[in-house]
């Protein structure tokens, strides 16, 4: 058992049975789906807060979310927890190797790293915004969507999938690799 | 407005421990590096899709068997325009070839040692201020236009939970089939 926790990669199946129980332990006895992109929604109120609060309470978006509502909420602490979760799964298997340029990332645009951190940024920027106007990300539309069978969550996933491959394609797809 | 700083602690710790189980189990299935993210959209490795596939089947036949027997639990499907789940979805996948993970498994990279998500996180912070200063516009053209629905796909058809659950078990068991003659 315990060597199991320490293998560095489990099989899919097994990893995907794991969530599967862990999304219904929380389902049945908490009444919550789980999800992260709502959390820097908060983080860029927490921004805004200290910049310009004025600016924070004329936005109705930033209202619906804080509005008899905490700031360090349920999903906040998810998030944290992902972060400490992962590392504490990389730590059992070996010590964690620091990386600035994946390496299909390098075969692509060069191992210059600010053209990587820009791509990063822009990535996340795009990423947040659909997820936002989606209403969830691959946690909260496409997994718990998609258990619950929600029409949204599917079409999510499929549309997800059907502007990725062909993005990826145009970026990676590099002869001789 | 009343916001306060930190949820109830036992909120705050349940969050913590399904995050940290979560996390490790994201770890563990390798979603969490650029390149099982990358090599998925590229269709050369199917990891994502086996995680994600197995969960949804698994977690279905729990979800459906617990609101069949228990009547006082519910869906909680969030209510959105189906249009605006389609587009957002284009958009999140464009974003998630360029930055190589998904919000949630990019938080695990970071615990990983992927230094490059720390922009990431950055960027999904902007792209989320970017929404909220959008958010009026895209309400009073967009999804004022469109109505909410939390619709699933059962109602839709106008069958069995159960026959889906199926179709979702059939897809993962084709999925296997398919890699398992790929890897020959």
């Amino acid at each position: 058992m315990f060597e199991y926790l320490k293998r560095n990669r489990w099989s899919p199946y097994v990893a995907g049975i794991c969530i599967a129980l862990l999304y219904l332990l929380s389902f049945f006895f908490l009444g919550k789906m789980l999800g992260s992109t709502k959390t820097f929604v908060r983080l860029a109120a927490a921004l805004w807060y200290f910049i310009n609060p004025q600016h924070l309470q004329s936005n109705a978006y930033y209202m619906g979310y804080l509005q008899n509502s905490y700031w360090i909420n349920w999903q906040f602490a998810l998030v944290i927890g992902i972060f400490i979760g992962s590392y504490i799964a990389s730590k059992l298997y070996a010590n964690i190797k620091i990386v600035d340029v994946p390496s299909i990332w390098k075969n692509s645009f060069g191992p210059n790293k600010r053209v990587r951190y820009l791509g990063a940024f822009l990535g996340g920027v795009i990423i947040l915004f659909g997820a936002r106007l989606a209403g969830g990300c691959t946690s909260g539309h496409a997994l718990a969507g998609g258990m619950q069978l929600a029409v949204s969550g599917w079409i999510f996933m499929i549309c997800l999938f059907a502007a990725g491959i062909p993005t990826a394609y145009i970026m990676y797809n590099r002869k001789g690799k | 407005m009343k916001t306060l700083l930190f949820a109830p602690f036992k909120t705050i710790l349940s969050g913590l421990f399904v995050g940290i189980a979560f996390g490790f189990f994201l770890r563990k299935s390798y979603v969490t590096r650029f390149d099982t993210i990358v090599n998925q959209m590229l269709l050369k490795d199917f990891t994502v899709m086996k995680v994600m596939l197995t969960a949804i089947a698994f977690g279905s036949v729990g979800i459906y068997t617990i609101i069949s027997f228990l009547p006082n639990h519910h869906l909680i499907i969030s209510p959105t325009p189906l249009f605006a789940s389609a587009l957002g979805g284009g958009i999140f996948g464009i974003g998630m070839a360029i930055m190589g993970y998904c919000p949630g498994t990019g938080i695990g990279a970071l615990a990983d040692g992927a230094r490059d998500m720390w922009f990431g996180v950055l960027g999904m912070i902007a792209g989320a201020a970017l929404y909220a200063e959008l958010f009026p516009w895209i309400t009073s053209h967009i999804k004022s236009a469109l109505d909410n629905t939390t619709i699933t796909v059962p109602s839709l058809l106008g069958s069995s939970s159960w026959i889906i659950i199926g179709l979702a078990f059939l897809m993962l068991i084709l999925l296997a089939v398919l890699d398992r003659r790929g890897n020959k």
